[in-house]
């Protein structure tokens, strides 16, 4: 910025900025998104000296908190994720004073980028010495008491790749377990495992060896040979995930006898890295930051290609889709310049899921969610022309809708996927 | 061998139809309200089945959106509904095309043909059967008399059918301008028909056989005909089956034969009745611990009663004010001390006209003869038409006589809070003078009147039902959002088994945690103040009181009169006013009210190309009063030396570009739409073509047809109104016949500096591949899409060049071009700059009053805008654009991510407003834009740091600015006041 004595912040929202001094006795509350990715990043972070804890309020309070706290009209993740924070910060759980927020911000020109604004904003009158931090990977808001070193990066990445595999053989083996409850606990135990890796000096690098354990473990799960419809579930990235948000549709659609199909969280993060990418290739513009990103972007994928090729040798469960692949898809319906939020992304899963036989869809988002009302809701018609046999269903969240209104959408999808053909 | 039955149970959101079946051949069917009263309901047709079928042996399954909860408890199986309309249209008349479906609360489509698609009404839907019980209500008929009047019509009027809310903000001020009852109701059909065909079609055409199914549709012979008429159906076409009502009782009937198990009647009766309910019931703290604490409310609040006095033998000066509400009418007369002389308080039904004018004539003929009514004033919906109708002397907005009366009651009160049928409003008061107005927003509003629709749908007096609340022993949670929202907990909490008490309790809570969330949303009860007046006829319900206390944490004063305070706040202004006046009111005597007439009728404004629909009223003196207009024009007022207005300055200028056309024979016509962001870079684009030798076509200025001739198009009912209108827009393209459309997504606007990025909002950058997806019309060749970062003169031209290849434009010719579109566009953001100091200057050479009046560029659109700015200079401001002022300051420090270069502009614009005096900023706010939600509050905290007000407009499809108005109106009236206060504390010291 040019005017550098123009103040940029007011003096209507007070900020504490997280110190090294603070790294030493503060608890870091991490919002409730993804179960079981953040639980193995936190884990990431201890290996450092961070303590962090998993938010999992989940009662009505917290939508209240973040009534009362938030412009009713902001998106429903943020109304959630301060909800959880002002809860857990009003609750007496916690000493205020050794208390610190993180949250993920990705600097797209959604309202996504302004969460950690309008988190200092609503904590700012009776919490204004709780530092907020962010957790990014573009360069906002640096702060050297929370680096973004390599070592980290290495940690967080292999966090999603663990994540997302361990989330894929869940929801494969969930559905179809003999014995109830036996996947949950193998689950737990990987998770315990994965988690105590992150702490130690290099084994969690050994994806494949982890990899084909994984796999072996949950394949010896007993499962029944049952054909159960599989469900897609995509859209905005922290209602696709968060229990809190969804209502846990995960758990709803198992109940209901259905095997749920998420695509992992890795596919997010190739997303974002591929922006800028696109972007160069679009308005021709590259600097240092693109080469950068095309060297990230060229790891990330041969991790995915790796974790594809062990699950396809194996051959037991069903692999993510390629990034690649998604990217062709992608382009059959709109540009991929199309980038606030999950952009074109969520096009693209909804035609790679309808392509390889997921024809029952859900698209998840918030109320009133900008960049879906293009790649969602509005490309919906043409993905229906491309596969007239998919079956895909919008549904809105937000603080006002019933779990009742939400599930009776989905059966009658499901009402629609089992229909005698 | 024993003949087994099939019974299908249909338990919908207000009724139960069950149809039995022998070998596939309908045997009975019934169809029955349950007034919420759902298994009791279900239990009575169950016994009127075993009745007429002793011990007989049925296969039974249960449907319907209210079934499932009782279906799960009873262990009976349930078929999904549209399931169920599936399964009996493919048995009876399986040549159908597409299904509507129009229920109590529900709306479905099912498309049957080309790749079956079912669609179910969103959350936030209205156009149900509900919503036409709610607007019959309104009117006071019934459903029925609704339908005759409907068939009697003449025109139709634009009505809101997405929730109930919206369509009363539309229909009420046509009752109180004296529109004529059977248009309005057929106009309220035809709102349905235009929810159903944009809402759940979106985008696919509802056409070949379409049958139509559900209890509306099979009664109410006003809204087929509105359907067969919109959708273009012959009578062949068309069909409304006989069965419909239960239609999908049917189908499960047919289910149930292939599913369920045969039982006996009375072995079904014995699950149904003993089913366990489920208890997943959220349930609060009851509203009073006993009655001891009940006693001692009540008598707290008695404390704050008015003093009475005896209109037959009072003598001497007396007030009279008016309240002419949205749903209710409110009339006092006061003593010069505040002695209340007369009282009336009833339901608008109608032509509040006509209720007033009768009240007075009962005071005029109990009042002692000595009573001389000095002054009078009014306030409300109906004010204008009132004060000119009945020669009311003074016409006030709702805010200032809900002060004025508060103020009565406690001199020192901070904080306001009125919760009336239809709004809620909520003000600060600093220094004796309103501070901050918020008031909700048109999705919440319906307040009061929900709980009423309420108690009736349950069939009890809305008193007797508040009552039931006061000791409920554990009060259902609800949600705290939209009536519509809250409709669909209170069905969940009744399908859980909830009691009517705490469900009563739970409304009460949730209309308070929908103020105290969504209204006032006060950080901390500290920020309203010590000193809280609760009025409006809502309050004036002991659990609804109550539940606010509990939630703040503290005791408030409700005045006895609660909900005649505005009326009452009239009477003391009446009063104020004419101080130092000797004469009398003017408001008509016994005479002239005994020869009080009047008539109505209904016109068209030819001012302007707007076209407002006027209301006429004549009275018999031969005065005549207009409404419905938006400018003085309308009213046959002539304005001399008015200040030109920066709104349609903007507007004029960006058609006057669609007149320059190129010099020789165009290379080929593109067509550029006038929505989104044309409204800011059409100069640059336009200049562009034409340079390159395009002949450029403007789409036409848009009105409510450019939003129907794209309606069927609209894949996101949810989306904001501008982009809404952008598929007319092409359509209206289309059918000019231009060779291409050129619409390009660009991810970032240009960079104005200041500000952290420059995009766009997702939205508008990444509207057009929405189109192109969703109009069947559009193909690569003629809607032309390229991406574009205009910042970069090199990448433009290339990318341009790459799409325009067909037209044989080369890039060093676009290279050539750029330069002229780039000084045209800083041309045109010049000269609205100068026109904005001009404007500045010439207002503040006549003392008038500057708003900024700020949005987005596409806000210029009339149909967008419906004639805001007008109604501002109306009321004497001159009027400045946001982005015409925002260059004339550096951006004010904020705390959110300024990454968007619109509402970067609404920063600086903030700004430039907190520096000059006579300046105020209203915001204006599209419904559904989600990142005001950011900017709002950021505008709102600029402002008040600098002791600015905020005024912040939603607007929507909805053409009615009655709450625009107030909000205007109170800003007016508060700046009036603020200055007073000063040049009081002036002359003070």
């Amino acid at each position: 910025m040019s005017d550098k004595l123009q103040k940029q912040y007011s003096d209507r929202v007070k900020r504490t900025t997280f110190t090294e001094e603070m790294k030493k006795d503060y608890t870091i509350l991490v919002p409730d998104m993804l179960p079981i990715h953040f639980n193995l990043i936190i884990k990431a972070y201890a290996h450092f000296g961070y303590k962090m804890e998993l938010l999992t309020n989940r009662e009505r309070v917290v939508i209240d908190e973040g009534l009362k706290n938030t412009h009713n009209d902001a998106c429903y993740p943020a109304l959630l994720v301060i909800g959880q924070f002002m809860e857990a910060l009003k609750s007496g759980r916690y000493d205020v004073n050794k208390t610190a927020l993180l949250i993920s911000q990705t600097g797209g020109g959604c309202r996504a980028s302004n969460y950690i604004y309008l988190i200092r904003k609503a904590i700012s009158t009776e919490f204004p010495q709780v530092p907020v931090i962010s957790l990014n990977f573009s360069g906002l808001e640096p702060n050297p008491a929370f680096p973004m070193t390599i070592p980290i990066i290495m940690r967080l990445i292999y966090s999603v790749l663990y994540g997302d595999m361990l989330m894929l053989l869940y929801n494969q083996c969930k559905p179809y377990e003999l014995e109830a409850g036996s996947t949950d606990k193998l689950l737990a135990r990987w998770e315990h495992r994965v988690g105590k890796l992150m702490g130690e000096k290099s084994r969690f690098m050994q994806t494949k060896r982890i990899y084909r354990a994984m796999l072996r473990d949950f394949a010896a799960l007993p499962r029944s040979k049952e054909n159960k419809p599989r469900v897609g579930i995509v859209g905005e990235i922290y209602v696709k995930y968060s229990p809190l948000a969804n209502n846990d549709l995960n758990s709803f659609l198992i109940s209901e006898g259905c095997e749920p199909n998420v695509p992992g969280l890795l596919d997010f993060v190739l997303y974002c890295a591929s922006d800028l990418i696109n972007d160069a290739g679009l308005y021709d513009i590259k600097t240092m930051r693109t080469y950068a990103y095309m060297i990230g972007y060229d790891v990330l994928y041969k991790f995915q290609k790796e974790q594809i090729k062990v699950i396809e040798e194996q051959g037991v469960f069903f692999p993510p889709h390629d990034f690649e692949h998604l990217r062709e898809a992608a382009d059959k319906y709109m540009n991929q310049g199309v980038k606030m939020g999950e952009g074109w992304l969520i096009t693209a899963e909804m035609a790679a899921l309808a392509e390889t036989g997921t024809e029952n869809i859900i698209c998840t988002q918030p109320f009133g969610c900008l960049p879906n009302h293009i790649v969602a809701k509005g490309m919906s018609r043409v993905i229906k022309q491309a596969y007239p046999n998919a079956n895909i269903v919008a549904i809105d969240y937000d603080p006002g809708a019933t779990k009742v209104n939400q599930e009776n959408r989905i059966k009658l999808m499901l009402a629609n996927a089992r229909k005698p053909q | 061998m024993e003949k087994i039955y099939d019974l299908g149970i249909d338990v919908g959101s207000t009724t139960v139809k069950t149809v039995i079946l022998l070998d596939g051949e309908i045997l009975y069917t019934k169809y029955e309200r349950h007034f919420s009263k759902v298994r009791e309901t279900v239990a009575e047709q169950l016994k009127l089945i075993s009745d007429k079928y002793p011990a007989a042996v049925f296969r039974t399954a249960i449907t319907g959106s209210a079934g499932l909860g009782i279906a799960q408890a009873s262990g009976i199986e349930f078929v999904q509904e549209v399931y169920s309309a599936f399964v009996a249209v493919n048995k009876r008349y399986p040549k159908t095309d597409v299904v509507v479906e129009l229920g109590g609360e529900d709306a479905k489509i099912i498309f049957l043909t080309g790749g079956v698609e079912q669609r179910m009404n969103g959350s936030c839907a209205g156009g149900t059967g509900a919503f036409i019980d709610q607007m019959a209500q309104l009117l006071g008929v019934t459903a029925d008399t609704l339908d005759e009047m409907s068939l009697k019509s003449t025109r139709l009027y634009p009505i809101a059918s997405r929730c109930g809310v919206f369509a009363k903000s539309d229909i009420q001020p046509l009752l109180n301008q004296g529109a004529k009852k059977e248009d309005i109701a057929a106009s309220i059909f035809q709102a349905v028909v235009d929810q159903t065909v944009s809402g759940l079609a979106q985008g696919r055409r509802i056409e070949g056989n379409v049958l139509f199914l559900g209890g509306p549709l099979s009664f109410l012979k006003g809204l087929r005909r509105a359907f067969t008429q919109t959708l273009g159906l012959d009578e062949e076409h068309a069909n409304f089956p006989e069965l419909a009502p239960c239609f999908m009782a049917y189908g499960c009937a047919l289910r149930a034969n292939e599913l369920s198990k045969p039982m006996s009647i009375d072995e079904t009766l014995d699950k149904i009745v003993n089913a366990k309910t489920s208890d997943n019931i959220v349930t609060g703290r009851p509203l009073f611990r006993d009655r001891e604490e009940y006693v001692e409310f009540t008598h707290r609040h008695k404390q704050s009663d008015l003093k009475y006095a005896d209109i037959r033998t009072y003598e001497g000066d007396a007030y009279l004010g008016i309240d002419a509400g949205s749903t209710t009418t409110k009339l006092v007369l006061i003593t010069p001390d505040g002695g209340l002389l007369y009282q009336h308080y009833c339901s608008s039904k109608g032509q509040p006209l006509d209720i007033i004018a009768s009240k007075l004539e009962e005071i005029y003929t109990i009042a002692n003869p000595k009573l001389r009514i000095k002054a009078s004033a009014v306030t409300g919906y109906g004010e204008e038409l009132i004060k000119s109708g009945l020669g009311i002397d003074y016409g006030i907005v709702e805010t200032v006589a809900h002060y004025k009366a508060a103020e009565f009651f406690c001199p020192d009160v901070d904080f306001i809070i009125d919760i009336g049928g239809q709004d809620i409003k909520c003000f600060k008061i600093k220094n004796h003078a309103i501070d901050s107005i918020m008031l909700n927003e048109a999705c919440s509003s319906g307040c009061g009147s929900f709980i009423q629709t309420f108690a009736q749908a349950m069939g009890y007096e809305i008193a007797d039902f508040a009552t039931l609340g006061l000791f409920a022993k554990a009060p259902v949670e609800l949600g705290s959002r939209c009536t519509v929202f809250m409709n669909s907990s209170v069905k969940q909490a009744q399908k859980d088994g909830a009691s009517v008490e705490d469900i009563s309790a739970g409304l009460s809570s949730s209309i308070i945690k929908n103020a105290v969330y969504k209204v006032i949303r006060a950080k901390s009860i500290d920020e309203l103040g010590t000193n809280i007046v609760v009025q409006g006829g809502t309050f004036l319900n002991d659990a609804v009181l109550r539940s606010f206390e509990l939630e703040l944490g503290r005791n408030v004063i409700r005045p006895a009169i609660a909900g005649l305070m505005g009326a009452f706040g009239c009477a003391l202004f009446a009063k104020e006013k004419s101080k130092n006046t000797d004469g009398i009111s003017g408001v008509l005597n016994l005479e002239q009210l005994k020869d009080f007439a009047y008539n109505s009728m209904q016109a068209q404004c030819k001012g302007c190309t707007a076209h407002c629909n006027l209301t006429i009223i004549r009275f018999s003196d031969g005065r005549r009063y207009v409404s419905g207009n938006r400018c003085e024009r309308g009213a046959g007022i002539k304005l001399e030396n008015k200040t030109e207005n920066m709104f349609e300055y903007k507007l004029n200028k960006l058609y006057s570009y669609g007149e320059r056309k190129p010099a020789g024979t165009p290379r080929a016509r593109v067509g550029l739409p006038m929505t989104l962001s044309y409204y800011d870079m059409l100069p640059f684009f336009h200049t562009l073509f034409t340079e390159l030798g395009f002949e450029v076509v403007l789409s036409d200025e848009s009105t409510r047809d450019t939003y129907y001739k794209g309606q069927h198009t609209i894949p996101s009912d949810t989306v904001c109104y501008p982009a809404k209108l952008a598929h007319g827009h092409i359509i209206d393209l289309l059918e000019k016949g231009v060779d291409f459309i050129f619409y390009p997504c660009m991810s970032y606007n240009i960079d104005e500096g200041q500000a952290d990025n420059h995009y766009n909002c997702p939205v508008v950058a990444y509207y057009p591949e929405l189109l192109k997806a969703n109009i069947p019309e559009l193909n690569d060749a003629n809607f032309i899409s390229p991406y574009l970062d205009i910042n970069y003169k090199r990448n433009t031209a290339h990318n341009l060049a790459k799409v325009l290849k067909p037209y044989g434009v080369t890039e060093k010719q676009i290279m050539l071009k750029l330069n002229a579109a780039y000084t045209e566009q800083v041309r045109y953001k010049k000269s609205n700059e100068q026109k904005a100091l001009e404007i500045i200057r010439e207002a503040r050479s006549k003392g008038q009053r500057i708003i900024v009046l700020a949005g987005r560029p596409y806000h210029v659109d009339k149909e967008i805008n419906h004639g805001i700015h007008k109604l501002i200079t109306s009321l004497g401001f001159a009027v400045v654009t946001e982005d015409s002022v925002a260059a004339l300051v550096d951006a004010p420090p904020i705390d959110v991510l300024n990454q968007w270069t619109y509402h970067a502009r609404l920063y600086r614009a903030a700004e430039y407003v907190c520096r000059n005096k006579d300046m105020q900023l209203v915001q204006l706010v599209s419904f559904g834009c989600g990142i005001d939600a950011v900017t709002t509050d950021e505008v709102r905290a600029i402002l008040e740091e600098k002791g600015k007000l905020y005024t912040q407009l939603k607007i929507d499809e909805i053409t009615n600015l009655g709450a625009a108005k107030i909000r205007l109106r109170s800003l007016a009236a508060a700046l009036e006041e603020k200055e007073t206060n000063e040049e009081r504390s002036r002359t003070a010291v």
